[in-house]
């Protein structure tokens, strides 16, 4: 049982979130007072004045400034006390410190891209180490999206035409579902990414081994890591269903017909470019919602996709 | 003189649908939208049903994301464009408004037929939209998500565009007939509190309606033309959208609270059989809240990189509208002290309406506050509250403003003992709904999702489980509210034993409203000094 875990609240897994939750479970304790009082009094009221036989007239009891200025005054008092301290918090939520590491985030439809100082890329994962603050300079490539990590009670919007900044510290290793929080079209909900949290050591090791992904694997079986992790998966299925984009199955060596008329063969090149500019020829039968993966595959990570699509079509290989 | 169902009412007199169609009388006029709003309620609610069964397990069940995008979509704009936002002040405001304040009809009558028109051809194109692919951005339009759909966006915001005349002409409508048509004697503060809080109401609808109608025009240009305001691909700010939408739709959102509030009052003072306590602090509270809700906007965008000193503002305004509802609360909860309460099926309504309401705004401190809205924005927290206040709030209120000015619109009772039930389920329906949705939004679950990951999965099922509670509750009602027309017990002029005015003419009341001009003599609710003649005869 994890105790940072309460009913309403997830696991605390930042250095701000014991902050929120502090406010958090005192509104919700002022909540379930002024409730208990509202409801209680009402329950007698309600019982002890209901209506016994003919109706009499009632004692005159019109208006009472007094009583009017406390259920104001008090109210007012408490919200301002919760105005200055949510304020309070918000702003060192706001304020990055100075030794934060930056990562660059990517929004797009729909999936999460982070490039770290060093040109690394990862897709939808976000790796960081335990005790070092992050600082996420991020934008987005089409439409509105919001970056949200229930565990470190952070959200701030993606926009194409701006960067937004967020940051957070994870004191302990772990693992932390990250949501986009802004309704951006089919996938929304699917555009779910992870913040893994490491260890000082274990992210040393990770950040050496990140850079040499896929070494001493076949392509075809790097390809087939590449298409979960860099989020293929979520728009081309693998067994030949049609989702927001075309299978990868039966395809290959074959006429694919185009929505702008006329067709092309399904070839290395052909994938090859649709991955880096996917509007070029756009499939009949599908929305051009693709967006491209320049800049985020290497060349020996397309050259593993390609091998992995041949793969999937064995018959129709060449 | 208490004169059981008239041979002659406004309801068969005169004949004939064009009689209806094309009539003057106020009466009529909210009974059209009445019908209409009910039917916009039933579509809006089927798309709700919808939504949760997808929701009650993990994985696509019924329907592919695109499907349920859309779903989600129309039932949130049609719920709020088509039926929260005219329910209480064009339906129920319509019929009562000239009545409670001894007027023979509203000021502009054309006027007010030209705003059923209006809304129907609003809820024509609507319909036309959801035949023409429907839309999948939300009721908020945001863009560039919007304006880079291939959906069919511009129908939807062109119907929303003109349901928005509709509702400025009933304001404008409401504000003159209020100042120029109360019966003699009828100061403001002898106003019965519904009216007061319909006044209010009408300044947000004359004042904020034509924001939201050249914000959805110049989504539409851009979309048409690619002029460029909204869409950084054209150079741009999406932001500068969200800020045009919501200078609206917050002020809107007490466009929907307001009346509800307004019927509260009524349904407190006559069932508690007391003068409201506070009368003038409950009238100004309407007028505050209708002034400072313009002012708080910026409070639906703490997380969109708006300026931390915008934000901060936001945030104090914010939690100073929210004291003009506590007062309403506080003055409601007192007008039960020393009462002599009953309990039928309206005053069940506003019980509900001070426990949910209650939930509802204080759910809203924890948004107002800063640094707790940025984890709770865009989750089920926001829709609970949302819901906890527009149905925990108004729908609370427009269901019992249906139940007690039932009689008066059509002469008859409808069984109290169905009645009862059917609250209870709703009451019950609704927490089981929407309370789980707290629970799962504080724990993090976003907002709009198809799918979802499955430690959410618990709390799913039982808001699904609650919709089902829920609709059991409104079928019972539909049925006994039909059933009512043939089998209902004559009403009589004063079921309630209420003491405003339209409890002193016929029901269902004559085409002409009262026989002589009323003249005023004593406040609303002045049970303390008058009780009205039917309760003497022992109800």
């Amino acid at each position: 049982m994890d105790t940072t875990r309460s009913l309403f609240l997830p696991p605390q897994a930042s250095t701000v979130a014991p902050d929120v939750d502090a406010l958090f479970n005192f509104l919700l304790w002022m909540s379930v007072a002024f409730f208990a009082l509202i409801m209680t009094l009402t329950v007698i009221f309600v019982v002890k004045y209901r209506r016994r036989g003919a109706a009499t007239l009632t004692p005159g009891l019109h208006h009472n400034t007094a009583l009017e200025m406390t259920w104001i005054v008090i109210p007012l008092i408490l919200v301002g006390i919760i105005f200055v301290w949510g304020f309070r918090s918000f702003m060192a939520q706001n304020v990055v410190p100075k030794d934060a590491m930056e990562i660059k985030v990517s929004g797009q439809k729909w999936f999460w891209s982070f490039t770290y100082p060093d040109g690394l890329v990862m897709i939808d994962t976000l790796v960081v180490p335990a005790g070092k603050p992050i600082r996420l300079l991020m934008s987005s490539q089409d439409v509105i999206h919001s970056f949200f990590v229930p565990d470190f009670r952070i959200k701030r919007d993606v926009l194409p035409n701006r960067y937004t900044i967020a940051w957070f510290e994870a004191p302990k290793p772990g693992n932390h579902n990250l949501f986009c929080a802004e309704y951006c079209g089919k996938e929304h909900s699917g555009m779910i990414g992870e913040v893994r949290v490491l260890g000082e050591r274990e992210y040393a090791q990770w950040l050496e081994t990140a850079a040499f992904a896929g070494e001493g694997m076949a392509p075809e079986e790097y390809g087939a890591k590449l298409y979960v992790s860099k989020t293929c998966v979520t728009c081309h299925s693998n067994d030949g269903k049609a989702g927001t984009g075309p299978t990868f199955v039966g395809r290959f060596g074959k006429e694919v017909a185009l929505q702008k008329g006329g067709a092309v063969l399904m070839d290395e090149n052909y994938i090859r470019e649709s991955i880096l500019n996917p509007q070029a020829k756009v499939a009949a039968g599908y929305q051009p919602v693709m967006p491209t993966f320049q800049g985020l595959l290497k060349a020996h990570e397309v050259d593993a996709l390609v091998a992995f699509i041949k793969s999937l079509n064995p018959s129709t290989g060449q | 003189m208490d004169t059981l169902r008239p041979a002659q009412n406004y309801l068969n007199e005169p004949r004939g649908w064009k009689s209806w169609l094309f009539t003057l009388d106020h009466k009529r006029i909210g009974i059209m939208y009445l019908a209409a709003i009910l039917l916009a309620f039933l579509l809006g609610g089927i798309f709700a049903l919808i939504v949760r069964l997808e929701l009650l397990r993990p994985g696509a069940d019924l329907m592919s994301a695109d499907t349920y995008n859309k779903m989600f979509t129309l039932h949130g704009a049609i719920m709020i464009f088509l039926f929260i936002i005219p329910s209480i002040p064009a339906a129920l405001g319509n019929f009562a408004l000239p009545l409670m304040i001894g007027a023979r009809d509203v000021a502009f009558p054309r006027l007010n037929l030209a705003s059923w028109w209006v809304y129907v051809a609003g809820t024509i194109i609507a319909l036309y939209s959801i035949f023409a692919g429907a839309v999948d951005t939300g009721w908020t339009f945001y863009t560039p998500y919007s304006t880079q759909t291939t959906t069919a966006v511009i129908s939807m915001t062109f119907a929303a565009f003109v349901l928005g005349f509709s509702s400025i002409f009933t304001g404008i409508n409401f504000i003159v007939t209020v100042h120029k048509l109360r019966a003699p004697g009828m100061t403001w503060f002898k106003m019965p509190l519904f009216v007061w809080a319909l006044y209010a109401t009408a300044i947000i609808q004359v004042l904020a309606t034509p924001v939201l109608g050249i914000t959805l025009l110049l989504l539409i240009f851009e979309r048409l033309f690619a002029i460029g305001i909204f869409d950084p691909a054209m150079g741009g700010d999406p932001v500068l959208y969200q800020h045009f939408f919501w200078f609206y739709s917050h002020p809107a959102v007490y466009i929907m609270i307001l009346p509800g509030m307004g019927i509260m009052s009524e349904l407190v003072a006559t069932f508690a059989r007391k003068t409201i306590f506070g009368y003038r602090f409950v009238a100004f509270s309407s007028v505050a809240i209708a002034l400072i809700g313009f002012l708080v906007w910026g409070h639906h965008m703490f997380t969109s990189g708006q300026s931390e000193a915008a934000s901060m503002v936001f945030s104090a305004l914010t939690f100073l509208v929210g004291i003009p509802s506590a007062v309403k609360i506080f003055n409601w909860l007192t007008t039960l002290y020393k009462g002599q309460i009953s309990f039928e099926t309206p005053m069940l309504y506003a019980l509900w309406f001070l426990c949910t309401f209650t939930i509802g705004g204080l759910t809203g401190i924890f948004l107002g506050a800063l640094v707790v809205d940025v984890h709770l924005h865009d989750t089920y927290f926001v829709v609970a509250h949302f819901h906890y206040v527009m149905m925990g709030g108004t729908v609370m209120a427009f269901l019992g403003g249906i139940h007690y000015w039932w009689p008066k619109m059509f002469g008859r009772m409808y069984s109290e003992f169905w009645g009862r039930i059917a609250a209870v389920l709703v009451f019950v329906g609704f927490n089981g709904t929407f309370f789980p949705q707290f629970v799962m939004g504080a724990q993090g679950m976003p907002r709009r999702y198809f799918d979802y990951v499955p430690e959410y999965g618990t709390m799913h099922a039982a808001s699904t489980v609650g919709s089902w509670i829920m609709t059991l509750g409104f079928l019972i009602m539909a049925t006994y509210l039909i059933a009512s027309f043939w089998r209902g017990k004559p009403a009589g002029n004063n079921p309630w034993g209420a003491l405003s005015l339209e409890w002193t003419t016929t029901s269902p009341p004559p085409p002409h409203n009262f026989d002589s001009q009323p003249v005023v003599t004593h406040g609303p609710h002045d049970y303390d000094k008058i009780i009205a003649p039917s309760t003497l005869a022992g109800r």
